[in-house]
């Protein structure tokens, strides 16, 4: 439909194949830009997890403070 | 924390950039002797001013690194750097795509507008490379400021001496007084457009590096790991 009110004799296929070629440009880096993102979600998560373990498990006998007799 | 306003900013990129590309398609007048090819120069020349003032203004960023040795200012030029190669490969493909369907051929190695942006990309294409070939993070740092400060001193000078020469087919954007106003008008908005998409990626960028850094520096305290020492080309702050 849209093709048909382009001026064809007039590079009209090239106009539209430039414009084309930045949107196809912006959406790789938008992409990439989504995957580091997403990979920086893994990480936050697993450190997340480490957190929540260490405060969940009780500190060993070891590392209890030394209670002081009076 | 990292990407304050960046929605506001990404909001105002696209309806500026959209706006852009309507005003280009829908108010712009067809060219009396291009006719709708022309339409490619709104695409175009915005974005290789944008890219080259990306170089220029990576250059200044890094003498301000050179000056205070903020590790941030290194990044900031690196991600200016990063950003405006990106838009280098967008500028030299469309530039293709005009050269095809205006004069019959994809490049013209005797044209010194193409070969001198050709060069200056490929100048730029070794800044990566060359900060991945260095090793010690200060001297890689202080090497890319050295050389993001010649490159960017190098850029005008370059295009002010192919604007100096006559050219064989490629058409004078300026200075030939042509352009008429609602033309003008369109290209403003156009190369507002890309200024804005530079700054928000550039902004974009800029807040995933800076946060990948905070949670590798967390990642290390929580884990006790000691700092690997990698090679790598992106800044660590």
């Amino acid at each position: 439909m849209f093709a048909d009110t382009l001026p064809g004799d007039q590079g009209a296929p090239y106009v539209v194949a430039a414009y084309l070629v930045f949107l196809a440009l912006l959406l790789i880096y938008l992409a990439i830009m989504g995957i580091r993102v997403a990979r920086m979600e893994r990480d936050l998560t697993e450190l997340d997890d480490l957190v929540r373990e260490r405060r969940d498990t009780p500190p060993s006998p070891e590392q209890e403070p030394e209670r002081i007799s009076t | 924390m990292y990407g304050k306003g960046l929605r506001g900013l990404s909001v105002a990129t696209i309806v500026v950039l959209v706006g852009a590309f309507a005003v280009a398609a829908f108010y712009a007048p067809l060219d009396a002797d291009q006719g709708f090819r022309q339409k490619i120069f709104y695409l175009h020349v915005p974005l290789a001013i944008v890219a080259l003032a990306g170089f220029i203004v990576a250059g200044l960023l890094a003498i301000q690194h050179l000056r205070t040795r903020e590790p941030i200012w290194d990044l900031r030029s690196y991600v200016a750097i990063h950003i405006s190669l990106i838009l280098g490969v967008a500028v030299l493909v469309t530039g293709a795509i005009w050269a095809k369907t205006s004069w019959g051929v994809w490049w013209l190695w005797d044209e010194p507008t193409l070969v001198s942006f050709l060069i200056v990309f490929l100048l730029y294409g070794t800044y990566t490379p060359m900060r991945f070939a260095i090793e010690d993070r200060e001297r890689q740092a202080r090497y890319a400021s050295v050389f993001a400060i010649a490159a960017g001193a190098f850029v005008p000078i370059c295009f002010g001496a192919v604007r100096a020469q006559p050219q064989e087919v490629h058409p004078q954007t300026f200075g030939s007084g042509e352009l008429p106003g609602s033309m003008w008008l369109t290209f403003l908005v156009c190369l507002a457009g890309m200024a804005l998409l530079f700054y928000t990626l550039y902004r974009f960028e800029i807040a995933t590096k800076l946060a990948r850094g905070r949670l590798r520096s967390l990642r290390r305290q929580l884990l006790d790991d000691a700092p690997v020492q990698r090679r790598s080309a992106a800044p660590i702050i």
